[in-house]
């Protein structure tokens, strides 16, 4: 450093530099403090972002595979034994010949399709597994003898045939075959009896029972009496239409209301109201929402229990304070500047609004609206208070019919009681939830991308 | 404070030439009687009256929140997007009040251009910047009508050469000074008959300026033009009559070469010579 100086000015420059020079010491350590906390939590965040999709995929994915086995079925017309689908004679009135119909349907019901299914694996089977029908037919899913009877009700020329099917391991026999169930317990405590457990152990490895993509999963509805071959079909429709009514009805309702309390309405008490309303209204917890539906939209409109209109009005009413908001203040932060040029040059203020401001908050807007419609589609709990979490076996033709909807169709398989079977499908049906938003969400961020380049 | 202007000091600064202009007056107008402008209890503007001469230059100048901007917004009416703004008083432009219920404020403002401080062209493209007017006030019938609205407009804004290849490029991707040179060729394309313009050069560099300035003459023959300016120069430079204003009052209103070489009074002096504001 400096030699000592007598000059006092010198000496007191000299001393403040020091003083500045410790100051910066303490502000740099508090910034490098600040720092590696920031980077700590944002590792950590991202931490728990990859455990929670790690463990999702490698127990959902799993799922998508299921075990089943493509079997020479013979439809022995001695086991098959229906008539002749009738004809509509000349005299016969449509409704006459409907009965008959019916009639000659429900003789097929009647008919023994497990003895064909039986014989079928016994055919398949390694030569000789033995075991008894009821050992046989736990090794295939139980909905196999309707995949057998509208085979035959849609073309009955098949009787007498053999004809290779494709059928589903039952689900016991899906997590015996992928190793989830304990191969140490003694017999009693196991769900498959000892020959079905050699037989599946034998067809695998023989090769007869495969692993295969489980279209089903994405083609079938929900079923409890045959879990294997239960699917999100509907409950992805009642999403989906869902998603269309909340679209349909929060975007429109929320973007114009806000349009109207941020440009147009006056300043008083009353818009006061409103404003502290829908802010609170943005933090009410969703199942309030629910009742709200079932009081309004179910008691008082009479609307459909389970359905996806009503669904979606209840979602939408949850949405639409997020969407207020966020439109607000997208509109908010448009420079006054903006406005200005507009009423500068006597444009009027449905003008000014519609012409200038309107178009530079369509990203905001976009945005907004389809982070809440995403928000929308994962809600369950205002769901259950409207009846979507009955068992519902169809994929709904419109909002109106009953359905199931995604969110609480996990719900639902989650409390299956056939935990080892449906905690995979339900980590499957979360994959497929979240694959659903991250598209929508992708979808917002490239519509963004696109008007803002365009604005 | 109020004992400097009243002091007989002489100047400090330098005088400020006004440049020559014709001394023969033209007939008023705009006229405004007694205008008073509150913002809430505040009051800003306490009992003005001026008649502005049309096809000039009027100047306003005074010092920051003397309220020459507040009064030249009362022209057009912009005080009125202001909730807690009130005017009082009467405007009259052409002997009608611009405050009569029957009249419009749209109407008024196709009337009544204005070019603001901040360059402020709309995200849209050139063509649209100017069109959008015309447009809306049913101006223009046919994209030809549209065209030649639009290429005259730029042409009196002198900004038709450095922008004739690019009317689809976006109005915002101009320099500074084409900006606002925009701006004045969107209010002039609604064919106003009085041009207001609120510090129209504060954020432009000195070239920019100068050819702003140079528009401003020439537009004076066509337009009745009222300016706020920060710079004494500049309206020393462009007006033919100058109003000063201190805290909301008119102090004085004369011709520019009144004001600048022979002030009647001390306050105008005081400012005018650098010592206030």
């Amino acid at each position: 450093m400096s030699a000592p100086s007598l000059d006092p000015e010198a000496q007191a420059n000299s001393l403040r530099r020091a003083q500045v020079r410790r100051s910066l010491t303490r502000r740099n350590r508090a910034e490098a403090r600040f720092r590696a906390l920031g980077m700590v939590s944002a590792l950590a965040a991202l931490g728990f972002v990859a455990i929670l999709f790690g463990n999702i995929l490698s127990r959902g994915i799993p799922a998508f595979w299921q075990y089943s086995a493509v079997l020479n079925v013979t439809f022995d017309p001695a086991v098959v034994r229906v008539p002749e689908r009738p004809v509509q004679g000349a005299d016969q009135s449509d409704a006459d010949y409907q009965t008959a119909l019916l009639g000659w349907q429900r003789r097929f019901s009647m008919v023994n399709w497990n003895t064909l299914i039986s014989r079928a694996v016994l055919d398949a089977a390694p030569a000789g597994v033995t075991a008894d029908q009821r050992a046989v037919l736990s090794v295939i899913d139980s909905g196999a003898r309707f995949v057998l009877r509208d085979l035959v009700l849609q073309d009955p020329s098949l009787i007498g045939q053999t004809v290779p099917v494709r059928l589903l391991a039952s689900a016991d026999a899906d997590n015996w075959a992928k190793g989830k169930l304990d191969r140490s317990l003694p017999d009693e405590r196991q769900q498959l009896s000892r020959p079905a457990r050699d037989l599946i152990d034998a067809m695998t490895t023989q090769g007869s029972l495969q692993r295969s993509f489980a279209w089903h999963l994405f083609t079938n509805v929900d079923s409890r009496a045959s879990p294997a071959s239960a699917g999100l079909a509907g409950a992805f429709v009642g999403s989906l239409y869902m998603m269309l009514v909340v679209i349909l009805a929060s975007v429109p309702i929320g973007v114009s209301s806000a349009i109207y309390l941020e440009e147009f309405a006056p300043r008083n008490r009353f818009t006061d109201v409103i404003e502290v309303n829908i802010n609170n209204l943005a933090a009410v917890p969703s199942i309030v929402f629910g009742l709200l539906g079932a009081a309004v939209f179910i008691n008082l409109f009479r609307l459909p229990l389970s359905a996806p209109l009503v669904g979606g009005l209840v979602l939408t009413l949850m949405t639409l304070p997020t969407i207020i908001i966020a439109t607000r203040s997208a509109l908010r932060a448009v420079p006054p500047s903006l406005r200005q040029a507009a009423l500068g040059i006597g444009a009027s203020r449905t003008q000014m609004v519609f012409h200038h401001v309107l178009p530079v908050t369509y990203p905001g807007i976009l945005t907004a609206s389809i982070l809440g419609v995403a928000q929308a589609l994962g809600e369950t709990a205002p769901l259950l208070l409207i009846g979507m979490n009955a068992f519902v076996a169809n994929i709904p033709a419109t909002p109106l019919e009953q359905s199931a909807a995604l969110p609480v169709q996990i719900y639902l398989w989650q409390g299956n009681e056939n935990r080892n079977f449906f905690e995979a499908r339900t980590f499957a049906a979360i994959i497929v939830l979240l694959a659903l938003m991250i598209s929508l969400n992708a979808l917002a961020i490239w519509l963004r991308g696109r008007l803002e380049r365009k604005a | 404070m109020d004992r400097q202007f009243r002091s007989p000091a002489a100047p400090a600064g330098p005088r400020i030439r006004p440049a020559q202009h014709d001394t023969v007056e033209n007939p008023a107008r705009i006229t405004a009687r007694d205008v008073d402008v509150f913002y809430g209890d505040k009051q800003a503007i306490f009992d003005v009256s001026m008649d502005i001469p049309e096809k000039s230059v009027t100047a306003f100048i005074g010092p920051s929140g003397c309220g020459k901007s507040t009064f030249l917004r009362c022209f057009n009416r912009m005080n009125d997007t202001i909730d807690i703004c009130r005017v009082l008083g009467t405007i009259t432009m052409d002997g009608e009040d611009i405050h009569d219920p029957a009249l419009d404020v749209v109407e008024l403002r196709a009337r009544v251009g204005m070019v603001f401080q901040k360059p402020n062209p709309f995200p849209k493209s050139i063509y649209d910047n100017i069109a959008y007017g015309p447009r809306i006030h049913g101006l223009v019938n046919s994209r030809a009508e549209t065209d030649e609205l639009v290429i005259s407009s730029l042409k009196k804004a002198g900004l038709y050469k450095e922008v004739a290849d690019r009317l689809d490029a976006p109005g915002t991707g101009l320099s500074g000074g084409q900006q606002q040179r925009l701006c004045i060729a969107r209010a002039i394309a609604t064919g106003p008959e009085v041009i207001l313009m609120d510090e129209p050069c504060s954020a432009l560099d000195p070239i920019a300026t100068a050819i702003v300035e140079d528009l401003i003459h020439e537009l004076k023959e066509q337009y009745t033009i009222i300016i706020v300016t920060h710079s004494m120069q500049q309206a020393a430079r462009v007006s033919q009559k100058t109003a000063f204003f201190h805290l909301g009052r008119l102090i004085e209103y004369d011709t520019t070469e009144t004001i600048f070489v022979n002030p009647r009074e001390a306050q105008t002096e005081a400012y005018i010579t650098g010592r206030i504001g």
